[in-house]
């Protein structure tokens, strides 16, 4: 499978001078998690007692290869400071190929946000398994601090909610909490 | 099928200007199939331009719809209402579903969204490759059913030319890729067919009269106009 991998679209050095950052920001994450592994991944965070971001918001999908382009669009109309895709890792998909889709779309979007002019580096895609509860969050650490020291969305509207608006817009694709048989 | 192109954002921006209701219209039906301007790309667009639009602070109403066939008064039809209220159109379809569009509302002003490029044929899944320049004469039953017009790159009736090299033509796409000698594998499948003898046929220059060097072509069929 390792010839359908597409590399991560090496997104270009930031123009302007990096921007001080914020202490009072707390960026609001929505994070897109395939219920196999990164949904899973979050749950034995939670039951290790890790400790991560509280503006990361998780939105449970069957698999990652579910996400569309206009799915992390809306999640950034509707006023997120970064969206990422959390799927299994390379190989392991539940459904072969999903995430291995998910990550080009993802990197689709990228494209898409350099040409309106925001940075592309507002959505990321990465890789888990299910046991790796330490590795969730390290991941929404990490990530909350690039989208810190990147400041709020630029084209974030006054007065929504990112993740009810994002729910929302994904009442097709977002499952039940009690997910898909096994 | 007619294949599509979407522009570059930015001239999408400087087509739309600082017009405040804005509305992209995508087509579901060629240039949804090769995924340039249905109503998914529609919306991408849309979701897009709002962005850019709170970016640069400015105020701007901008929404998508898409009609089944934009090539089709009936279908436009469908979607009057929300073109009247649009200080803008932009259109998604092919050139024919454009035009159809700024001839339907005229003088509403409909700008082009993609630009359209040829008649394809999906090799693959995203894969498109010319197969046809709707030349208005069709030769194939003579070419072992590859186009010469447009799959040679030069366009000759008969080929090959000293430009073919193992099977490949001297010139090359624009990403530098290789690009198949049409007359190779003319003569390779007529080969196949047995009918070499095609290959030795002198075929006097072509009429492009019948082709869009004619002028705009029209075509009516009489037995099915209503009555």
């Amino acid at each position: 499978m390792a010839e359908a991998v597409e590399e991560t679209v090496e997104t270009p050095v930031e123009q302007t001078a990096p921007r001080p950052v914020d202490p009072d920001f707390e960026p609001e994450i929505i994070v897109f998690a395939c219920h196999y592994c990164a949904y899973a991944a979050a749950d034995l965070a939670g039951v290790m007692r890790l400790e991560y971001p509280s503006g990361i918001r998780i939105i449970k999908l069957p698999c990652t290869g579910k996400l569309e382009v206009i799915h992390l669009l809306r999640a950034l109309e509707a006023g997120a400071d970064g969206v990422y895709a959390a799927g299994c890792m390379e190989g392991e998909c539940h459904f072969l190929k999903g995430n291995l889709w998910a990550r080009k779309r993802v990197n689709h979007v990228k494209r898409l946000l350099s040409e309106v002019g925001i940075e592309p580096e507002r959505v990321e895609m990465y890789n888990m398994s299910s046991a790796m509860g330490v590795r969730f969050a390290e991941v929404a650490t990490e990530f909350t601090q690039r989208i810190k020291e990147l400041g709020p969305n630029p084209a974030k509207r006054a007065g929504v909610s990112p993740h009810a608006a994002a729910r929302e817009a994904l009442g097709d694709v977002a499952i039940p909490e009690e997910g898909p048989s096994e | 099928m007619i294949t599509a192109e979407r522009k570059p954002f930015d001239e999408i921006v400087s087509l739309v200007g600082d017009r405040k209701k804005v509305l992209v219209a995508g087509c579901d039906t060629c240039v949804a199939i090769c995924l340039t301007g249905g109503e998914k790309e529609a919306e991408i667009l849309a979701s897009e331009l709002r962005m850019g639009a709170a970016l640069n602070g400015r105020s701007a109403e901008i929404e998508h719809t898409s009609a089944i066939r934009q090539c089709e008064w009936e279908y436009l039809d469908l979607i009057a209402d929300k073109v009247g209220e649009a200080d803008v159109v932009v259109s998604m379809a092919c050139g024919i579903g454009i035009q159809s569009m700024a001839e339907k509302f005229a003088p509403k002003l409909v700008v082009p969204g993609v630009n359209t490029n040829m008649l394809g044929m999906p090799q693959e899944h995203a894969v498109w490759l010319e197969r046809c320049g709707a030349c208005g004469e069709c030769v194939i039953g003579e070419t072992a059913g590859i186009c010469p017009v447009v799959r040679c790159s030069k366009s000759l009736m008969n080929g090959p030319c000293g430009g073919s090299h193992e099977g490949k033509c001297e010139v090359t796409t624009p990403e530098k890729e290789d690009i198949d000698c049409a007359w190779h594998l003319i003569w390779e499948r007529l080969k196949a067919q047995g009918r070499e003898e095609l290959m030795f046929v002198n075929r006097p220059p072509k009429d492009w009269s019948k082709s869009s060097s004619g002028g705009p072509r029209k075509m009516v069929r009489e037995e099915a106009r209503p009555v």
